[in-house]
């Protein structure tokens, strides 16, 4: 099954759209509880990110048996330090996206712990494309 | 405890009744949003005073059953929608964080 959003920038209104409604085809899907939970806090994250950061983007979310491969790729300011990034308590974000309650510098790290599998391809002043997959079995 | 308990024993004004006769596992208390998703668990009460649609979307994300605002703040409208479409039970208590945290605490810890 193959499930592809749009990401608006600055949209947080409708942030987590995606994540809602790949949690209601899992549950359909009758996938273990623990698996969707790690999967909407990766994707959620993910989303928010690319809100907040990006200027536009889409998410490909691709479910089988084995495997859910959930793909958020943006176009933005790309991360100029990815190691940095990845440290908790790190963050670029603006004070109104802070003020919202989120540039705690956790997200990438939330994303970390929540897949089996995380690929980060970044270009500054390009983009980034952030691949996670969750394995089912 | 089940939330319709917590609403009476806490005095909380309820915008959204859902969820009443859901079981309370616990509480969680953050005004970060990555905090909630990451450390927050199913079943538990999640205290803020962040009055976005976002902390709708999370609770219903993490399967939360209710929300406490606290010091009296109201949910912005596309918040209350939200929760009502996802039935999620939005508190409202005139008290601070620590004093529902307290006051939880003494009822389901």
């Amino acid at each position: 099954m193959h499930y592809t959003f749009q990401i608006e920038r600055g949209n947080f209104t409708d942030a987590g759209q995606a994540s809602s409604s790949v949690k209601r085809t899992l549950k359909q899907l009758g996938v273990a509880p623990a698996n969707i939970k790690r999967t909407v806090v990766a994707l959620f994250e993910a989303e928010i990110n690319a809100v907040a950061h990006a200027y536009g983007g889409t998410i490909d979310v691709d479910i089988d048996g084995e495997k859910i491969v959930m793909v958020v790729a943006d176009e933005g300011p790309g991360i100029p330090n990815l190691d940095l990034a990845m440290q908790e308590g790190w963050s670029t974000a603006s004070p109104k996206v802070r003020e919202m309650g989120y540039g705690a510098g956790m997200g990438l790290p939330n994303i970390k712990k929540n897949t089996d599998d995380l690929k980060i391809e970044t270009e500054v002043g390009v983009g980034t494309t952030v691949t996670m997959t969750v394995y089912l079995v | 405890m089940t939330v319709k308990e917590i609403i009476e024993k806490l005095g909380l004004q309820c915008l959204n009744e859902a969820n009443l006769d859901t079981e309370v596992t616990g509480a969680y208390a953050s005004d970060l949003l990555s905090d909630v998703m990451g450390n927050a668990r199913s079943g538990q009460i999640w205290i803020t005073m962040q009055t976005h649609k976002n902390v709708s979307a999370i609770a219903s994300l993490k399967d939360i059953p209710a929300v406490i605002l606290v010091r009296g703040s109201q949910p912005d409208e596309d918040m209350l929608e939200h929760a009502k479409d996802e039935e999620i039970c939005i508190l409202v208590s005139q008290d601070a964080t620590f004093q529902v945290c307290g006051k939880l605490y003494a009822l389901i810890a």
